[in-house]
């Protein structure tokens, strides 16, 4: 019972399938209601499940998150939507400082099943603060779990399971990819949400990577295979947690691993895998473990953004260094 | 486009040009409140302990008992008395810190007495008073001030959340918890304290802006205790800050913080007004912190001693008290028992936190997660062999 469809729209599926089998679930966001977002993902949701369960906030990120906590402490389910991933900012004070320690403080007594949707990173052209990729300053809040589909599937099933979650989740949506199309099966039984998945088979080198930057690795692959280069490629799909396990029984058969992510490289997720990948599987290890990301400087200009984000070349170029060991 | 072709054309300096020659003076860099604009208080009881008419809120204490203006009495001394102890405790060394509420009783205990038990009450830290009146152990409020926990009750027994120390966050919360009342079509209300430095707070502003748009049945309950820390109110708000929530929508009206009577009163109108579905109200209890913000701050280097002893006179134990008397509502051995009730609640506090055991070390990791996260467990399992490796050495 497999469709075809682009990625925004399983999102749309899944929130669709969430409003109606759990009347607790609320959709809440600016512009989420008559327009469907900037995006379109929650296209026709308020027109089908009424103003009270698709709301339009005003524009103000603190409260969207402020007052989702409180929805969620009365009983609901709220999935909010931040409209550009330079914009959750203004609500992080409320995510970091209240979302993520309400259920510790409360001895677990209180339960925070808030989902925050942020389409991130660049890659469109957009202007400033449109085009970033924040996910580490939220991993490395306990309480918060982080997660990015890179491709339609997952994007449906990751979401029926944020929301299902007790914990709060930062959704990451790859904008960029938000038109790429690809088989959803709503019949089918996922694997855990946590969980990374080998999306291509490799002996040579690892290539691990979530969201955005999975597509390009397999692009990556495909090109060293040119070359007779034999590379596996990890979707990690959860920043937090990450499944070290999985890249750790990729490592130990490649020996080699480069780490791709279009946030900048330093104090990065890169950062963290190398560091316990390293603890893990230092006598495994053929080559130091390899990053490549965005620069310590502020998102470019669009007409920079090429030379800023990770492309086929650098990561070739990486794969190549790591090859060269 | 009139303005912006006006300031098109004036010349526009900035502001670091130098004063007098721009035509612009600043003579001062905080505003002051304007003549005129001191708003009449809501007081049914005096400072001399005299009952005053007022024809808006009277009805809303009309038949109010005898009993009850005593319960109400022994409220307030008895949280003045627990408020006491803790000061002490935390003098002895057993609390890490402390933030007194005295000369809130009043504002406290009104407010809190006017909720019902299926409302739901936000606080900051020192609403000690109001967890009183939802009923949470009071030996249960110094867990967190002795560093046990960060909590320390079920938010959800008492309709009482945890104390937020971030400045105006459960404004927030408070909000989307009486959006969710309303979708759920039930009548309760919920109340969001917070103070007058809070109320610059953005997350406050937005509360309102949320609170208003969706009508949503909440009490925003500021005690404007006049200072914020070191700042005092002139630094947070040019005008009256009852009078921010006009610009938002809805009604504001300020209390004599220190007349139990008039807060209760004014908070059983504005809470009836959410239960009826007419949205928002701002309360301002205008109060008085009569000791220092927390036990760590020294209010001698920013205020002076006649500010605390005109506010002194307004006591608002001593006001209730004088009225009592005066209308023979209550006897001196009324007075007597409640004394010696007082003693046995600082007693019993006093041996509850010197027996509060220290939390177990695997605590760190506990409800980090509902549903679990894999580093946490990974960490767990190291801190535990960390902790067995004193074992193994023979260690104790």
């Amino acid at each position: 019972m497999a469709d075809k469809m682009a990625l925004a729209k399983a999102i749309n599926e899944s929130l669709r399938r969430a409003l109606e089998s759990d009347p607790k679930v609320l959709i809440m966001g600016e512009d989420v209601g008559k327009l469907g977002g900037v995006f379109r993902v929650t296209d026709g949701l308020q027109k089908d499940f009424g103003e009270s369960r698709v709301i339009d906030t005003p524009l103000a990120e603190s409260g969207i998150v402020g007052t989702a906590i409180g929805l969620a402490l009365r009983g609901y389910r709220p999935v909010v939507e931040i409209q550009f991933d330079g914009f959750v900012f203004p609500a992080y004070d409320q995510i970091v400082t209240q979302l993520a320690k309400m259920h510790a403080r409360s001895l677990g007594k209180v339960k925070l099943p808030v989902v925050v949707r942020i389409p991130y990173g660049g890659g469109i052209g957009a202007v400033e603060h449109h085009s970033e990729s924040p996910e580490a300053l939220f991993a490395h809040v306990a309480g918060l779990k982080i997660v990015s589909p890179s491709n339609a599937s997952d994007a449906y099933w990751m979401m029926q399971q944020a929301i299902q979650s007790d914990d709060p989740v930062i959704f990451f949506e790859p904008k960029r990819r938000y038109w790429d199309k690809g088989e959803v099966n709503a019949e089918a039984i996922p694997g855990p949400l946590h969980k990374a998945q080998v999306v291509r088979e490799g002996t040579d080198l690892t290539l691990a990577a979530y969201g955005p930057m999975v597509k390009l690795c397999q692009e990556v692959a495909d090109a060293a295979a040119e070359e007779g280069k034999n590379l596996e490629v990890l979707d990690l799909r959860s920043v937090s947690p990450l499944d070290f396990d999985s890249i750790q029984a990729s490592v130990e058969k490649t020996r080699r691993l480069v780490v791709v992510h279009e946030a900048p490289v330093f104090f990065g997720s890169g950062a963290e895998i190398a560091a316990r990948i390293t603890e893990r599987c230092f006598y495994h290890l053929e080559a130091p473990v390899l990053r490549v990301g965005g620069y310590h400087a502020p998102y470019p200009p669009a007409r920079l953004e090429e030379e800023y984000l990770p492309n086929l070349d650098r990561v070739l170029d990486a794969v190549d260094r790591s090859l060269a060991y | 486009m009139t303005v912006e072709s006006t300031a098109a054309r004036t010349p526009r300096r900035s502001a670091g040009s130098k004063a007098g020659t721009t035509g612009t003076k600043r003579t001062r860099t905080t505003a002051k409140k304007d003549a005129g604009t001191e708003p009449q208080l809501v007081q049914l009881l005096t400072p001399e302990g005299k009952r005053v008419k007022n024809a808006e809120y009277d009805k809303y204490v009309a038949g109010i008992t005898p009993e009850e203006l005593r319960g109400l009495y022994r409220d307030m001394v008895l949280t003045r008395r627990f408020d006491a102890e803790a000061t002490s405790l935390q003098r002895q060394g057993e609390l890490g810190l402390w933030a007194s509420l005295l000369g809130q009783e009043a504002a406290q205990i009104g407010s809190g007495r006017a909720t019902r038990e299926d409302d739901y009450v936000f606080p900051t830290y020192r609403e000690h008073g109001v967890a009183w009146c939802r009923g949470v152990d009071p030996a249960n409020l110094l867990g967190m001030f002795r560093g046990v926990n960060n909590g320390g009750w079920d938010p959800n027994s008492n309709n009482f959340q945890l104390y937020t120390i971030v400045i105006g966050s459960q404004t927030l919360h408070a909000t989307g918890y009486a959006m969710g009342v309303a979708k759920d079509g039930a009548d309760s209300a919920v109340i969001a304290y917070f103070g007058d430095g809070a109320s610059s707070q953005g997350d406050v502003a937005e509360s309102f802006t949320f609170s208003a748009v969706y009508n949503a049945p909440v009490v925003f309950f500021c005690q404007n205790n006049q200072w914020a820390i070191s700042e005092p109110t002139e630094k947070q708000s040019r005008v009256p800050i009852y009078q921010r929530a006009q610009g938002f929508g809805f009604p504001g009206v300020r209390v004599d913080g220190n007349d139990v009577l008039g807060v209760l009163a004014v908070t059983r109108w504005a809470l009836e007004r959410a239960r009826s579905g007419e949205g928002p109200t701002l309360v301002e209890a205008f109060t008085y912190r009569m000791g220092a913000h927390t036990t760590s701050d020294d209010p001698t280097r920013y205020r002076g001693d006649e500010e605390r002893q005109a506010w002194e006179a307004k006591d608002p134990i001593l006001r209730l008290r004088r009225y009592l008397e005066a209308s023979n509502h209550a006897d001196e051995g009324f007075f007597e028992e409640l004394e010696a009730e007082s003693e046995a609640l600082g007693k019993r506090v006093r041996e509850a936190v010197r027996a509060m055991p220290d939390p177990d070390h695997f605590a760190i990791f506990e409800n980090a997660y509902a549903d679990g996260h894999a580093l946490v467990d990974e960490e767990r399992a190291q801190f535990a062999a960390y902790q067995a490796s004193f074992a193994d050495e023979g260690g104790n």
